[in-house]
């Protein structure tokens, strides 16, 4: 529980179905790390608002450490990840690696049934044992983009309960049942970024600042001076500060040589991809290449492709149409209809 | 419910209690008024500074009532930090594993241009006079160290470390909120300058403690207003507090000997228990120990899972020291006797006292190696450590 109105209506929901609650807060950086002063060992409010939001449901709330856990596995690859270049996505590390991991164990180890977060996404059990993730009833909030790295086992013993509603339902719900967080506005950033500058949080956990160096354009020509690649994303135009009679678009960028290539608005633009730690749902594998529908971002219209299974977790995606600014480091996510067929990150 | 956890707090006394009614019903009246009832409050007030008194081997004008062990940790050290500063004495002395009210304030005189020396405790938890004698310097202004530590319960040197202070003329306090009421203690015979207890590690109420300060130690004042505590520490007395406190040392004094018989012989059995339990270590050392505690560490399972699943069982127990937050981290005691941080993840405190039985340390023993077992099955960590032959 964040502290926020989808975990806090989950828990209500959940406990107004008869559900023992125990209610689970994550205690995953210190404000120190995300270069915080104060001396409060996270978003103390929040912990106190998920504290209050159980205790009134007669829920008992714990917070678990998993300090560690998310700063091996979600902090330091965020890291690693734009010094190579690349666009992370912590959200989704974060419930892989260590969000639903450590609900489950904690469900298991405490006897638990199931497990629940205030995700917008639902569950559904086929007949022939398989447990299948589709997308929240809400097109605009679903969720289910962050969690198509969960598991067999994992959704076997998962709940959503706010899948079926809107974010609109969910909010009223919250203020009927007269929930602290009712008010609360919905967190955008990245938690452990909450001023959105991660250029400032690389240069702070890293202890350097990023060394500026050239723009080039597609001839090879140096057309101005960046403040260090890990600074843009493929497909950026905003911010460049290079005058040119014609739109530019960051299209390459080379970790190596400092160099970020900026070119016409064609060059962004790729057709095929390549995905490894890939997780499948729908199905064990691929033995025939399939037809489905792709994100490659979590807001991205879903567009028509062919997958190829490439090895024991890599695919190989071709869209019918070129895809503009695939980044290499977020995720490829698949869909049939609602159901979410599997996902892996683009290399 | 099992109350294994008296190392956090204890359960009021039917004397503390007894104590504290009249001043909480018709004797209300306030210590420095004139009036009968005034006095009859003061009265109550001075008997229960010399109950205290006694019980250390003090005098009852060395001994200065506070809100609890933390407060008294805090006034004695920044006061006499304040004043060695003013003699140009800039260097402090204490141990790596303190409690936090300790730890915390000598990080607070640090950023104030102090430095202070963290003395190693061995991996028994155990401080060596000899290593105190050679961190002293002419410029050290004060030396503290727990007489008990409140994880490990390991005791100290007390004597001997008060000895190396005095042989080079420096004071020396103690935070003794765990052995107040639990070990024979006698301020004078023990050569201790400054003494911190809190009441409810003993049966007292909460929010209630004292600080000794022996007479010829100039201390000053910690809150500025009217002339309670001798003009020391301002603000109308918390009574009922210091009247039950008192009332709870003086039962636990004089009960001391055959409470720590009983006490011990379960801490000892908890102990013989729980070795046998695979990849399991006890912390802390088993001769100079505090006859209730006991601290244990079991390989592969986080303290946190562990606490709750006791708990689901009905037995109240602890590990490490939780944060604002409510989450655990790796105890800095474990960490300082050399413990591994994913071992010290999985730690237990189990502390008990005379209103412990035997039956339920051996429910706690039925229970324990079950929960074990139980949460190893499921841990990660656990299975890695098999795959490794370790274990």
């Amino acid at each position: 529980m964040s502290g926020g109105v989808d975990s806090s209506a989950a828990a209500l929901m959940l406990s107004d179905l008869g559900y023992e609650v125990l209610g689970v807060t994550l205690h995953l950086y210190d404000n120190e790390t995300i270069g915080l002063e104060s001396r409060t060992c996270c978003s103390l409010d929040d912990v106190e608002d998920a504290r209050r939001t159980c205790w009134s449901l007669g829920c008992k709330h714990f917070t678990l450490n998993r300090k560690e856990l998310f700063l091996n596995e979600v902090i330091t690859p965020f890291v690693s990840t734009y010094q190579q270049g690349h666009t992370p996505n912590p959200c989704i590390d974060c419930n892989r690696q260590v969000k639903i991991p450590a609900l489950y164990r904690f469900m298991r180890e405490m006897s638990g049934e199931v497990f629940a977060t205030g995700h917008y996404v639902r569950v559904e059990h086929t007949a022939d044992g398989r447990h299948l993730l589709k997308k929240g009833l809400d097109a605009k909030k679903d969720q289910s983009y962050m969690l198509y790295t969960m598991t067999q086992e994992q959704l076997a013993h998962a709940v959503f309960p706010l899948g079926e509603f809107t974010k609109e339902q969910i909010r009223q719900f919250a203020q009927e049942k007269q929930l602290t967080s009712a008010h609360k506005p919905d967190s955008q950033d990245i938690c452990f970024v909450p001023d959105g500058d991660y250029v400032d949080f690389l240069t702070r956990h890293t202890g350097h600042a990023p060394e500026p160096g050239p723009f080039l354009n597609p001839e090879g020509k140096v057309i101005g001076t960046h403040r260090g690649y890990v600074g843009y994303t493929i497909g950026q135009r905003k911010g460049l500060g290079v005058p040119a009679a014609s739109r530019l678009y960051v299209y390459e960028k080379d970790p190596e040589t400092n160099i970020v290539r900026l070119g016409e608005e064609f060059r962004i633009y790729r057709q095929e991809l390549d995905a490894n730690r890939v997780n499948f749902i729908g199905m064990d594998s691929i033995s025939q290449p399939i037809r489905c529908k792709a994100k490659i971002r979590y807001h991205h219209a879903e567009q028509p492709c062919t997958v190829v299974q490439t090895g024991a977790d890599s695919i190989h995606v071709t869209f019918d149409e070129p895809q503009r600014a695939i980044a290499p480091g977020q995720s490829l996510v698949l869909y049939d209809g609602d159901y979410v067929l599997g996902g892996g990150t683009i290399l | 419910m099992i109350y294994f956890d008296n190392a956090a707090t204890t359960c009021v006394s039917k004397t503390a209690l007894d104590a504290m009614m009249p001043a909480l019903t018709e004797n209300y009246g306030n210590p420095s008024s004139l009036h009968l009832l005034g006095q009859t409050s003061n009265q109550a007030l001075d008997e229960a500074r010399q109950t205290v008194a006694k019980c250390l081997g003090a005098q009852p004008n060395e001994i200065y009532f506070t809100s609890g062990g933390s407060e008294a940790d805090n006034w004695a050290i920044t006061q006499m930090a304040l004043q060695g500063q003013k003699k140009g004495k800039n260097h402090l002395i204490t141990t790596t594993f303190e409690h936090h009210a300790v730890l915390h304030t000598m990080k607070r005189l640090e950023k104030n241009g102090f430095e202070v020396t963290y003395l190693d405790v061995h991996e028994d938890g155990v401080v060596r006079p000899e290593d105190l004698e050679a961190a002293i310097r002419p410029e050290t202004a004060l030396v503290t160290i727990m007489y008990a530590n409140n994880e490990i319960g390991t005791i100290q040197p007390v004597e001997e470390l008060a000895k190396v202070c005095h042989d080079h003329k420096v004071l020396f306090h103690t935070d003794a909120v765990q052995a107040v009421g639990h070990l024979p203690i006698d301020v004078k015979a023990q050569g201790i300058d400054m003494l911190s207890l809190s009441g409810h590690k003993f049966h007292g109420p909460k929010g209630v403690g004292a600080l000794y300060c022996r007479r010829g130690v100039r201390l000053t004042n910690f809150i500025e207003g009217g002339a309670q505590e001798r003009n020391r520490r301002a603000g109308t007395e918390n009574l009922p507090g210091i009247c039950g406190m008192a009332a709870a040392l003086q039962e636990a004094c004089d009960n001391m000997e055959e409470n720590n018989a009983r006490v011990s012989a379960m801490r000892d059995k908890l102990i013989a228990g729980i070795t046998p339990i695979p990849c399991t270590r006890i912390n802390g050392s088993l001769e100079h120990r505090l006859p209730g505690n006991v601290n244990a560490s079991f390989e592969g399972i986080e303290g946190e899972s562990l606490l709750l699943r006791l708990d689901l069982a009905g037995i109240c127990a602890s590990s490490g020291s939780a944060c604002t937050s409510g989450s655990l981290d790796p105890s800095h005691v474990l960490l300082a006797i050399g413990t591994p941080v994913e071992v010290a993840h999985g730690s237990l405190r189990l502390s008990l006292d005379e209103v412990n039985t035997m039956e339920e340390v051996d429910y706690c023993l039925e229970q324990l190696p079950k929960i074990v077992e139980l949460l190893r099955s499921m841990s990660p960590v656990w299975e890695q450590m098999q795959k490794e032959g370790r274990c």
